[in-house]
């Protein structure tokens, strides 16, 4: 290989590692990311840690895969999971190196039903009825897109506190970017703490007035543009819905700086899902340099679906080249007929397909290897593993430890 | 277009249509009449480029397109190699001039909610300078945080407005092509009505959104489902296709199946169930390889047999998946398989393959 490799990306070692207390598994949406998060979770369940794998993703395909109907806010325990019965480490620091008796639990966030949980923890009764049935919190419980990200944070909070794990393996929301899930709880606090917000909690306090002064507009321009966009009713659910969460603030506050705190804290990993494909690794390579610049704890990059030949010493070229001496007179491309056709004889119709697919197969290898050597390229020191592309979709435990199975590194 | 949404259970006589007169087809495309296109799909199956390559085909015939981008991501300007599109719409391609026509335009736009909450302040009520004051206050963060349906309003209504604008008694664009949000959010994005009043009962922004919904659930509006054959994204499609009849006041047209990354088939049927089951006659193979003057040809055989296996098992899954999508009974078309990145190149080639099949 041409290109500098990588450092392998050992996926054993990180789940063997008692320390490691979550694994975040990120990457832009079609990735494979769901899919790989399980199979992490379930190779550190049978290597014997006791793991819970926190999903957003709603396809019930997965849930089936681990052998339940459905998943939902309740951790649920996935039955079929092999005793690791493989000896202990041999690891001379005594840290890492497990046997048997793990297990593994699995569940989806429920966004909304999360958040009203938070609101309900965090308020009396009247007031929490209150704001559960203002329209603006209905909305943001439900529809807002970061809401999602920020309650999947809320969630691994919530499970890591409960300590009932030792490992937690969360995938995150499938955002248009994968940079959304570490933005948007910050959004929403910087909303619920916001300018706006001091505006249409105290309009009439002499710190609001004073606020727009040094902004040198005058109040009723905004109140009156306001209401003119949004109509007097809105503005005022709005102010409802606001006083009502500003008791609330410094929980809400407290809970993203935890979470935000956790995420950095040792014990946390990340890993970076990504495809072979342009648009997956760009975003890939987004998220590496964002995950340095907060200082949080990079694992590596998975690829994901890589594509293998069993016959790589076989370029495409000469492939292409063997089946256009088989092709008979006026066959593709109305080429000359080669010594290779005899007159009468029945074309190697099965040669020619499979030199001509392992050709597309070698030509497609060889774009991923470029992607893949463009990531490595910009980050170096960036470990990585590859997941070989499979030829059927995941159904069941053993379709995910396949995948699991292909995380050592080589 | 008329047999499509005509009722169920009426039968329909068939009369020679008048393109099919004299045995020549003129250009009828399976989705006349629609003018706003919405373009979604699962994350990873390609729905920008199949937009960009939807708004070139469109563009044929001398005709102009904009494409809109609404989720910030610039990737029309990706697709088309050009540098990031700021709120303004700006012609990006043309599309190829054939013998006897010219080659038409695409128009490009990233549409994003401040800017067009400003568009929007100033077009309706002339209130520039307290729209620039509500950006400063953090309004937008507001519309976005808080109510989504807000935000979504603003950006649908940004291609609802250019379907509609005028100029001179003349449409400005003949079509709009919205790359839309992904399938698992594009209920909510188009159910403007529905996000916007569970807001707003009565009110300016109510009365917008209704105006917006109008265009979108209007037969002029088609929203088309990018997918691959696989199961999720097929899955996807599906559900998107069944939610879109509870959307709006009576549903939204269902547009076409857009299957992307179709590769072309290289083996017989015979061969293709030999090898799906994994018997592939590695003897024969080995002969053609030795006749082809390959070296270890027993070896080789039974190396690309495994390749021939893993392709042929991959294919039946994906027959599987390709009859699920004929369910809904919408059309398909079929894009290849593009391997080595899609630069502008491919894209005219998705733009012909779209055409071909009737698509634009």
């Amino acid at each position: 290989m041409a290109r500098a490799a990588a450092p392998p990306l050992d996926v054993d070692r990180l789940i063997d590692d008692r320390r490691t207390r979550i694994i975040v598994c990120c990457g832009s949406g079609g990735v494979g990311k769901t899919t790989v998060a399980a199979a992490v979770g379930l190779r550190a369940a049978e290597r014997g840690r006791h793991v819970v794998v926190l999903t957003v993703d709603p396809a019930r395909r997965l849930a089936q895969s681990m052998g339940l109907s459905s998943l939902d806010n309740t951790p649920r325990l996935v039955s079929g999971v092999a005793a690791a019965g493989r000896p202990h480490g041999t690891d001379e620091t005594g840290e890492y190196g497990v046997s048997g008796g793990g297990s593994l639990h699995a569940m989806m966030l429920d966004m909304k039903r999360t958040f009203d949980e938070i609101v309900e923890a965090h308020a009396d009764p009247d007031r929490a009825a209150q704001i559960l049935a203002n329209p603006f919190y209905q909305s943001l419980s439900s529809g807002f897109s970061g809401t999602q990200e920020y309650m999947a944070m809320e969630k691994l909070g919530q499970l890591r506190r409960a300590d009932d794990w030792d490992l937690i393996v969360v995938d995150t929301p499938p955002s248009r970017s994968a940079l959304d899930f570490l933005d948007a709880p910050q959004r929403l606090g910087r909303f619920l703490d916001g300018r706006l917000l001091r505006l249409l909690t105290a309009p009439a306090k002499l710190g609001g007035r004073a606020y727009l002064r040094v902004l040198n507009v005058g109040f009723g321009v905004v109140t009156g543009a306001l209401t003119k966009i949004l109509g007097a009713q809105v503005l005022k659910d709005a102010q409802t819905f606001v006083t009502a969460l500003d008791t609330m603030f410094g929980g809400f506050r407290e809970r993203a700086e935890y979470t935000y705190q956790l995420l950095r804290a040792p014990g946390t990993s990340f890993l970076v899902i990504a495809a072979p494909e342009p648009d997956a690794l760009r975003e890939a390579s987004y998220f590496v340099e964002r995950l340095a610049v907060e200082g949080m704890p990079l694992a590596g990059l998975i690829i994901n679906r890589v594509h293998r030949s069993p016959a790589a010493r076989l370029s495409a070229a000469r492939s292409l080249a063997a089946a256009e001496s088989l092709q008979p007179a006026g066959g593709q491309d109305g080429d000359e007929p080669r010594a290779a056709a005899q007159p009468g004889q029945a074309p190697d119709t099965l040669a020619i397909a499979a030199l001509r697919l392992h050709a597309e197969r070698m030509q497609l290898v060889a774009a991923e290897r470029r992607q893949a050597g463009r990531f490595t390229a910009a980050h170096p020191l960036v470990p990585v593993a590859e997941v070989p592309a499979q030829a059927e979709d995941v159904h069941d435990l053993a379709g995910l430890r396949v995948i699991g199975e292909s995380f050592p590194a080589s | 277009m008329t047999s499509r949404r005509a009722a169920p259970g009426l039968i329909q006589t068939q009369y020679p249509s008048a393109d099919n007169l004299h045995g020549v087809r003129t250009r009828d495309t399976d989705w006349e009449g629609v003018r706003l296109h919405v373009v979604t799909g699962k994350g990873g199956t390609g729905k920008t480029t199949v937009a960009a390559a939807l708004a070139l085909a469109l563009a044929a015939d001398g005709k102009r397109v904009l494409l809109i981008e609404v989720e910030g991501r610039q990737g029309i300007a990706q697709v088309f190699d050009c540098p990031p599109l700021p709120y303004e719409e700006r012609r990006v391609a043309v599309a190829p001039a054939t013998a006897d026509r010219p080659g038409g335009e695409v128009y490009a736009l990233a549409a994003d909610p401040e800017a067009a909450l400003l568009e929007y302040l100033q077009m309706f009520y002339n209130l520039r300078h307290a729209g620039q004051a509500l950006t400063r206050l953090g309004v937008v963060d507001f519309a976005t945080t808080i109510a989504p349906g807000l935000r979504d309003v603003l950006l649908t209504g940004k291609a609802a407005e250019a379907t509609r604008r005028r100029e001179g008694g003349k449409h400005v664009y003949d079509a709009v092509v919205m790359d839309a949000p992904p399938t698992g959010r594009i209920g909510r994005f188009l159910n403007v009505t529905v996000e916007v009043s569970g807001l707003a009962r009565v009110g300016p922004i109510r009365s917008h959104a209704d105006t917006v919904q109008k265009v979108i659930s209007s037969p002029e509006t088609a929203v088309h489902f990018v997918t691959v054959l696989e199961e999720m994204p097929v899955q996807e499609t599906l559900d998107g296709i069944a939610e879109l009849a509870g959307l709006g006041n009576a549903g939204l047209q269902p547009g076409g199946i857009m299957i992307n990354m179709v590769q072309p088939l290289t083996m017989s049927p015979a061969q293709l169930r030999a090898a799906a089951s994994g018997s592939v006659d590695e003897d024969e193979l080995a002969l053609g390889l030795k006749t082809a003057g390959l070296d270890e040809s027993r070896r080789l055989a039974s190396e690309l047999a495994a390749e021939l296996t893993e392709h042929a098992r991959t294919v039946t899954g994906q027959r599987a998946q390709r009859r699920r999508l004929a369910g809904p009974g919408q059309p398909r078309y079929d894009l290849p398989m593009i391997t080595d990145g899609i630069d502008l190149a491919g894209l005219y080639r998705l733009a012909a393959a779209l055409r071909e099949q009737g698509a634009a």
